[in-house]
């Protein structure tokens, strides 16, 4: 049945996204109109899949590090994409592809170290070490990209921060089909995943009582929600808040399980980001607001109101 | 009639790393189906490196920690969680979370990477509830439970695994009397009943000598006294392990341990 809802909701948020925009197109044309099916809807169906592959990722790692504030941008994953976006903008890197593939890689180093630091003194990830190895990675590009950005030019200064607070802008059928190549393995990880997460919130002992092989489990889940973070960073940008919150929503509507939690976050991140992204580019048109400023002013009333109702049962 | 030898430590050895001790010295023990056994000792004695060893986390390095004839580090996690049943000292509540779903947690290592819960597990979750007495909490809140509920629906998680042995760290630590002894009582009764193996590292001496078949005292890693409780407290091992004057007095059949006042009463 929730199901049924959310797959409709989705349909809905996608009509919604094809048939508004700046370009008044009278709905007789929508059909056979190139803005639609080579602008609208490339963009739409980017942002419901970076918006589910962020909320799969942020319920994941909500788990794997055992901490509620968890959001896939925490550990240092959104301080590595900016300086490779912004290392490739001050090299000149060329091509269109040059943006998204440095923000990438930027993004998988900063995973890397984050792992290689939780791995440190024969600890096995701890969350702990996790946590604060990821802020102080970030915390260090940050910086790196801070005296990039200020070392450089204004144009490209503009550019830089304009990429760095998302966008789908850039949007094509070609980017679609890379996500749609490239998300399935880390997203199957995770459903794979799903039972031994929900023992993990029991602590790392009990879920090796309750069967759980919690070494791998924290090594595959780390890699699977960073390199899903990495990939939607590099298409759209650090668009926050969506990792963040719409796993708890889905946890106060629809419960905690895993086998629940993960598709519901995905189907409710990805309308929320698509809705957000149409919205983005609709109601200060010809300008569009950045994507991210959105997601917080539609999720953060939302939220303030499910939290009322977790205190409240 | 010979019953089923389900954990066996032989001469175990264990050392954590840069420890400048052994944790447990040649610590042996068998638990068989149907036997309640308990293990006593003041705050760091071992009592928690011998379930962990008993149950592959901390391999030994000397001796063997064995279960069903296997070496306990040799089972996958998944394997081993359909034999022992274990309720560890702490855990998280992270997400709020219902009993029944939390006693459901137990049929995890029994489920199908894909496929969900079928009947068959979920009479064994039905059986687990009754059998500790917590049916009429299924559907709460866990953070609405007392204490001694809180117990009872995880020794019931335990029991949905359905286990052969039931290890149990401290489990009433923290209660108050008539909770500990409804802990006491429906674990001697699940060994009776159903004839699971028990293993439980308690602080409580008097409760421990009236419930269990077995105990084992442990004091700085090693294996001072095991047998029956007749047989093991004594007041000579009592005063050394605790390192308190103590006088034994038997209580149906039982020794029960007595401390014994140390300044004498105002006149």
């Amino acid at each position: 049945m929730k199901y049924v809802v959310l797959v409709g909701a989705a349909l809905a948020t996608l009509a919604a996204a094809l048939l508004v925009g700046p370009a008044n197109l009278p709905l007789a044309d929508l059909f056979g109109s190139p803005i639609v099916w080579q602008l609208r809807l490339p963009r739409a169906v980017l942002a419901f899949l970076v918006g589910g592959a962020l909320g799969v990722a942020g319920a994941s790692l909500q788990a794997l590090v055992r901490n509620p504030l968890a959001d896939p941008f925490l550990l240092g994953l959104s301080g590595g994409a900016g300086l490779g976006a912004v290392a490739a903008i001050a090299l000149h890197l060329p091509g269109p592809w040059a943006l998204p593939l440095a923000a990438f890689i930027g993004a998988v180093g900063a995973m890397a170290l984050v792992y290689r630091l939780g791995l440190m003194g024969g600890a096995e990830l701890d969350p702990r070490i996790l946590l604060l190895g990821g802020v102080a990675v970030g915390a260090f590009a940050a910086a790196v990209t801070t005296a990039l950005v200020s070392l450089a030019e204004a144009t490209e200064l503009r550019n830089a921060f304009l990429w760095l607070w998302g966008g789908f802008s850039g949007a094509s059928w070609t980017t679609v089909l890379v996500i749609l190549a490239y998300a399935p393995l880390p997203l199957g990880v995770l459903v794979a995943a799903a039972r031994p997460l929900d023992l993990l919130a029991l602590g790392e002992e009990p879920a090796q009582y309750l069967g759980a092989d919690v070494r791998r489990l924290k090594q595959g889940v780390y890699l699977a929600a960073s390199l899903l973070t990495a990939a939607a960073v590099a298409v759209a940008g650090v668009i926050g808040f969506v990792g963040l919150v719409v796993p708890h929503v889905c946890r106060l509507v629809w419960g905690r399980l895993h086998r629940t939690l993960l598709p519901t976050a995905f189907l409710t991140g990805g309308i929320l980001l698509a809705a957000a992204d149409t919205l983005a580019r609709t109601v200060a048109a010809p300008r569009e607001l950045p994507v991210g400023i959105v997601t917080a002013l539609l999720g953060v009333p939302v939220f303030a109101f499910l939290l009322r109702r977790w205190t409240v049962s | 009639m010979d019953r089923e030898l389900i954990l066996a430590l032989r001469g175990v050895t264990c050392r954590y790393p840069d420890a400048p001790r052994d944790s447990l010295v040649g610590v042996s023990l068998e638990v068989r189906a149907g036997e309640f056994h308990a293990v006593l000792g003041p705050n760091g004695s071992g009592k928690t490196t011998l379930v962990r060893a008993a149950l592959g986390l901390v391999g030994p390095v000397a001796g063997r920690a064995e279960i069903l004839g296997r070496p306990a580090g040799g089972w996958s996690r998944r394997e081993l969680a359909r034999v022992v049943g274990v309720l560890p000292q702490r855990e998280d509540n992270l997400f709020p979370q219902r009993v029944r779903e939390t006693v459901s947690l137990g049929r995890y290592p029994h489920l199908s990477l894909l496929g969900g819960m079928g009947a068959a597990d979920r009479a064994a979750v039905e059986r687990a509830l009754v059998a500790c007495d917590v049916t009429d909490l299924a559907d709460r809140w866990l953070w609405t439970l007392s204490g001694g509920e809180y117990q009872r629906v995880r020794l019931a998680r335990a029991l949905a695994q359905e286990p052969k042995l039931l290890v149990l760290d401290e489990p009433t630590a923290s209660l108050d009397l008539r909770h500990e002894m409804q802990l006491f009582e429906l674990v001697r009764a699940l060994v009776d009943a159903h004839g699971l193996g028990a293993l439980m590292i308690t602080h409580h001496v008097n409760l421990a000598t009236r419930f269990a078949d077995q105990v084992l005292i442990l004091a700085d890693g090693r294996a001072v006294a095991r047998g029956t409780p007749a047989d093991v407290l004594t007041r000579e091992t009592a005063e050394r392990v605790f390192a308190w004057p103590v006088s034994i007095v038997p209580f149906e059949g039982r020794p029960q341990m007595i401390p014994l006042r140390q300044r004498k009463e105002a006149p």
